[in-house]
């Protein structure tokens, strides 16, 4: 099952000159562009392992597709994303998140059930791939 | 019909209108306005600008692949014009489509190498990832390679930049900078190097003639000029300075210039005439030259750092 989550999910996966693309708007913007991965799936799961830390100041694409690059040389089959973040006074937030590496395999959601008083119910979701230990988890 | 093959149909290229819409008859004209002499630099700026035109032209219609390499070298002695001339080299390449943009970033050592195992390379990547796009200028080149310490860590940063100006040659373009004969034996030690490099650039001392005129130019930048006495005083300046430990070219006619305008200034203050003309203010007199400790004592004033 494909992960949706941050900007173009639903697309098809974005080639590098799309992504190079999307880095340069970051950069015309005058965000940092940070590099992350990992290897746990679940929407929850907001904080992801730092590549390195964010870059300022970068005129052009090219040195964050060399970090995109090298980190998926490091870890193929792991979740890779590019944040953008606008360090402005007053505004210090994410602006701008998508997904540019992805395992081959997905395999998706276990949606588990509890029953609760009454008749309501409390989901939970596990990923299967998150119940084997970290580093693993994928290939 | 007919007219197409006279002209050599489809495949005619007007090389003068390329020129026009590159832009980089400004540029080069502007690099004759602004540095004095640099008669071979600027020659070798020119031929590297048609080749580059002439180059692109030739990758358009499918007659190279191979992109020229454009990283070079600049000898000198310091203050002959090369982080001047690196500025309009960026400007040219980035006219003519070799870089995205118009960008130089400048470096020495200290910003390229760390103190401690696993420092360098993260120091050295946030550099070039900066300069990306764009021209890295490496000034002082050589003091990244320190062969009486084996386990000096330029050595790592040299291996990154080798491999960056392979991989990432349409993204950067690296200018290594310095005095001659320790570029030389830099190169030597680092044939890596070497053969990454596609043009070599020489940077002459300038002649008393030359600095002289430097000295107006740059004045004339600044809204002065040099009285009579006063450029008799500064010539003589010049001839005594460039015999002197330290000359720095043009580097060290700006400073002295910095400081006679500096005199210059106390004087007016000093006499304060209750009137004073415009010229006054734009001239400099001999005393102001006189007054440097070249005069006073055969020895550079302490310039500045
Ligand atoms: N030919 C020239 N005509 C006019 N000004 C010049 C010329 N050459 C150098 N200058 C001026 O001299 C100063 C020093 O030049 P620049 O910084 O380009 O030299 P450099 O070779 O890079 O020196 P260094 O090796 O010390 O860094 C600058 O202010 C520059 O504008
Ligand atoms: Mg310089």
């Amino acid at each position: 099952m494909r992960v949706t989550q941050g900007t173009f999910s639903f697309l098809p996966d974005l080639t590098d000159e799309q992504i190079s693309k999307q880095v340069k708007y970051i950069l015309d913007n005058g965000w940092a562009a940070a590099v992350e991965f990992t290897d746990d799936p679940h929407p929850r799961n907001t904080y992801w392992e730092m590549w390195g830390h964010p870059m300022f100041d970068l005129r052009d694409p090219a040195g964050v597709l060399l970090e995109v690059n090298a980190c998926r040389k490091a870890y193929p089959q792991h979740y890779i994303r590019v944040n953008a973040f606008d360090a402005t006074n007053g505004i210090e937030s994410l602006k701008l998140s998508f997904i540019v590496n992805r395992p081959d395999e997905e395999p998706g959601f276990n949606l588990h059930r509890t029953e609760g008083p009454g008749r309501s119910i409390i989901y939970t979701t596990h990923s299967y791939a998150a119940q084997k230990p970290a580093g693993s988890r994928y290939g | 019909m007919a007219e197409a093959v006279t002209e050599g149909g489809d495949d005619a290229i007007n090389l003068a209108r390329e020129y026009e819409e590159s832009g980089i008859g400004g540029v080069l004209d502007q690099l004759d306005r602004e540095l004095v002499g640099l008669r071979s630099v600027k020659s070798r700026i020119r031929d590297i600008a048609a080749l580059l035109l002439v180059d692109r032209v030739r990758q358009r219609l499918q007659l190279t692949s191979e992109k020229p390499s454009l990283h070079m070298s600049f000898t000198g002695n310091p203050g002959t014009g090369k982080t001047t001339v690196a500025l309009r080299m960026a400007e040219i390449l980035h006219r003519l489509g070799y870089i995205r943009e118009n960008h130089l970033v400048t470096v020495t050592r200290d910003d390229l190498v760390g103190q401690y195992i696993g420092h360098t390379a993260p120091k050295t990547r946030e550099v070039v990832k900066k300069a990306m796009g764009g021209v890295l200028f490496i000034d002082e080149a050589y003091y990244l390679y320190k062969p009486e310490n084996e386990r000096d860590y330029g050595q790592e940063a040299i291996e990154i930049l080798l491999q960056i100006m392979e991989n990432n040659r349409d993204d950067l373009v690296v200018v290594l900078a310095g005095y001659a004969d320790r570029m030389d034996t830099f190169f030597k030690s680092n044939p890596g190097m070497h053969s990454r490099i596609g043009h070599h650039l020489e940077f002459p001392d300038y002649d008393a003639d030359e600095l002289m005129s430097i000295a107006r130019l740059m004045l004339e930048q600044q809204n002065y000029h040099l009285s009579e006495s006063g450029e008799q005083a500064f010539s003589e300046y010049i001839d005594r300075r460039m015999r002197l430990p330290h000359f720095a070219n043009a580097r060290s006619i700006r400073n002295a210039l910095d400081r006679a305008r500096l005199r210059q200034a106390n004087r007016l203050f000093s006499e304060k005439p209750t009137r004073i003309s415009k010229d006054d203010l734009m001239t400099i007199e001999a005393a102001e030259i006189h007054a440097s400790r070249i005069f006073t004592e055969g020895k550079p004033d302490q310039d500045p750092v």
